[in-house]
């Protein structure tokens, strides 16, 4: 599939997945895909202290948006201030900042489970209705409050039977079962639980909350060396005798494990893929293992390329 | 006088375990609780929402909110076999082992009747929509019931070692002001007003509060007020019960007999977390014990990747005489080293940097990758001998 066609399929992109297996990686890495086939970007982050700034060496983010790159912008996104907004947006300016400062919020929201999350999705539906970017990225909540936060829509038509918090649910279900405005990106690294945890979250999303799943973004692959190589000391040695290297005992062990360790991650990475293949009939986009615990521009740019390659392969 | 990871498990009463989603905290609980066990005393590991087969391991596939005692064979042998007891890694005799998963809603439910004044009162309260919610879904809820549950094994159970695993937020510091959330919510001043016999108040809530109420209801519906107003009225003169308990509970977490153990993994962003954490601990009068970081890259040697490059780099221009496919081979085994060497050098820096900036008395021990998911008993002792016995002291 082509790359610009790939970043049009559907206006919001919800990316979700387990904790640690790199969300908000694969945040970055796509806006820059989309940002790179000329498509201006907004990410939506509605968990507190992302790293997302830091990647783009950026301030940290507020409500109002901020320039990530030339065409991408991020911006935070509570329940409080999703609230404020709602309230003022619907005439009731002089309430909303006392409902969000007193607390009630947290009552109101206690009463209404899903309240919050359909805040925040409700703000992504007026933000998508305005074409503010061609593409919105969403950094979903870590792990199973993907699902809840989902699903909060349709629970919340069941709870609440009048008032404009349900025509607000209404819209967020409209939304979320449009694929043409609406997708779901999973993320998970090719190990035996997060992949057992991804296939059942899809599931879930696509049985229960009706959203379309794009494809399975599978981060931190090892790539394998570009020559066969055998992970043996003595064998090394011998390459560097007929090369004129000096490879001491010490490098040689060094050299020989490190290649074995490559070889083992790599040869269960696969198992992992190709269980998750089984599993889930989705297409994958692979992504390759970043040697820096810190991620930042240049290592957003390789991971862009890997991204790039994978939606042609689609 | 830098603390040792083995004073924890031997001489600890409660540690916790905190830490971000996804780096491995339910699995360094189980760990802690096993070696405790291992070395003879008696341990409970209270866990969130393990991973499947980790929750089927330690016989606890379902919600169960008692531990429940596993089986010493089970976890007394490893790969089916007793260990020898000349062995240093042997099980010491009289240690025992159990494991619960977290009910929250139970938890919450007996704290409600254990506080009511009457089974009537607990009833109500229990019936209520908005309880009912507050219990399922408040977030907090969740953390408070972990130390509440907490308490409850230490006052009554009869465990010396209990480790618990502390619910997966993005934020470890929401650990600690769960207890904070739930009285903030109980003392709610507008809804407070509500709890007032009908008359007074009516007569108190100001023109200001009913119209609040009024919008609330248009935004939400009215049904969900009176819920509301219901569940405040049921719950009166439970507040203070509930006030004190917190503090009862709080005063658990500062007490000497209890760790924190903190479970980070060498991102940057787990580490930035983790400084946080401990800040905020500090704070509170108390201090990271220990610092487990987990999935940190072997080290492979200690050449610098500098170094290592370059070499690859001659051997890719290597003058035509050079034989090919071994100078290709070479240079991809020093890339691929060179790899490695930078990945495990910037994880030991952050290490290093984020136990200076807790203090120098944390003991700092770290699991490095593995190469496959640890979900029974035997990969749980391998974790247990990788965490015990590689434990970086500097």
């Amino acid at each position: 599939m082509e790359v610009a066609e790939f970043c049009s399929t559907s206006r919001v992109v919800i990316v979700a997945g387990k904790g640690g297996v790199g969300k908000t990686t694969v945040t970055a890495a796509l806006a820059i895909t989309a940002a790179r086939a000329g498509r201006s970007v907004l990410i939506v982050e509605v968990e507190g202290k992302s790293g997302l700034p830091a990647m783009f060496d950026a301030p940290a983010l507020g409500y109002e948006e901020i320039d990530l790159d030339p065409r991408i912008r991020a911006r935070f996104l509570t329940p409080d201030a999703a609230l404020v907004d709602y309230l003022v947006t619907h005439g009731m300016k002089r309430i909303s900042k006392r409902l969000a400062a007193s607390g009630a919020l947290d009552v109101v929201a206690t009463a209404v489970p899903g309240m919050k999350d359909i805040l925040v999705l409700g703000k992504v539906k007026s933000i998508e209705e305005t074409r503010a970017a061609d593409l919105v990225i969403v950094d979903a909540p870590a792990a199973g409050h993907a699902i809840t936060f989902l699903l909060s829509a349709r629970g919340l038509l069941d709870a609440v039977r009048v008032g404009p918090i349900r025509k607000q649910a209404q819209d967020v279900v409209s939304l979320l079962s449009d694929p043409a405005r609406c997708q779901v990106m999973l993320v998970t690294l090719a190990e035996e639980t997060p992949v057992s945890e991804v296939v059942d979250t899809a599931f879930a999303i696509e049985d229960r909350a009706g959203v379309a799943l794009g494809p399975v973004v599978v981060n931190g692959c090892f790539t394998p060396l570009p020559v066969p190589v055998s992970a043996n000391a003595s064998a090394i040695l011998d390459d560097g005798r007929s090369t004129g290297r000096f490879v001491s005992q010490r490098e040689a062990d060094d050299l020989a494990r490190a290649a074995a360790f490559l070889e083992e991650r790599h040869a269960l990475q696969n198992e992992q893929i190709q269980r998750l293949r089984e599993l889930l009939p989705l297409p994958q986009i692979e992504l390759p293992f970043v040697f820096n615990p810190d991620i930042t521009r240049p290592q957003l740019d390789t991971l862009a390329d890997a991204f790039e390659l994978g939606v042609e392969k689609l | 006088v830098t603390i040792r990871i083995d004073e924890l498990v031997d001489d600890r009463r409660v540690v916790i375990c905190c830490g971000t989603g996804g780096v491995g905290k339910t699995t360094t609980a189980a760990v802690l609780a096993l070696e405790g066990a291992r070395r003879g005393r008696n341990a409970c590991v209270v866990t969130i929402d393990p991973a499947r087969r980790l929750a089927d391991a330690l016989g606890i596939a379902h919600l169960t909110n008692d531990p429940t005692e596993i089986d010493r064979k089970l976890w007394a042998e490893i790969d089916g076999r007793a260990t020898d007891p000349g062995d240093d890694e042997a099980v010491v005799a009289g240690g025992r082992l159990s494991a619960m998963m977290l009910d929250t809603k139970s938890t919450f439910d007996l704290l409600v009747s254990r506080n009511a004044s009457s089974p009537e009162q607990a009833q109500r309260i229990l019936d209520n929509t908005f309880y009912r919610n507050v219990s399922g879904a408040l977030g907090g809820t969740q953390e408070y019931m972990a130390m509440e549950k907490l308490h409850e094994l230490h006052d009554e159970g009869n465990f010396d070692l209990i480790v618990v695993d502390t619910p997966p937020t993005r934020h470890a510091l929401d650990f600690l002001d769960a207890p904070k959330r739930l009285t903030r919510l109980l003392d709610n001043r507008v809804f407070r007003l509500l709890m007032m016999p009908t008359r007074a108040y009516l007569r108190v809530a100001s023109v200001a509060v009913q119209t609040f109420l009024r919008t609330v209801a248009r935004v939400v519906g009215s049904e969900v007020i009176e819920d509301v107003v219901a569940f405040f009225r049921a719950f009166e003169g439970m507040e203070e019960g509930f006030r004190t308990r917190a503090q009862v509970v709080g005063d658990l977490l500062t007490d000497p007999s209890t760790a924190f153990v903190l479970v980070t993994s060498p991102r940057r962003d787990a580490m930035q977390e983790a400084t946080f954490f401990g800040d905020r601990l500090a704070e509170a009068g108390q201090s990271v014990q220990a610092l487990i970081v987990n999935r940190v890259h072997p080290a492979f040697g200690d050449e610098t990747p500098a170094g290592l490059r370059a070499a690859a780099d001659a051997l890719r221009s290597a003058p035509a005489d050079v034989p090919k496919d071994e100078a290709a081979r070479l240079s991809a085994l020093y890339d691929n080293l060179a790899d490695f060497r930078e990945i495990a050098t910037l994880e030991r820096e952050h290490m290093e940097a984020l136990r200076d900036r807790i203090g120098g008395e944390t003991a700092l021990a770290y699991v490095p990758y593995l190469a496959h998911d640890v979900h029974d008993f035997t990969t749980l002792h391998e974790v247990a001998r990788l965490l015990f016995d590689t434990v970086s002291t500097q």
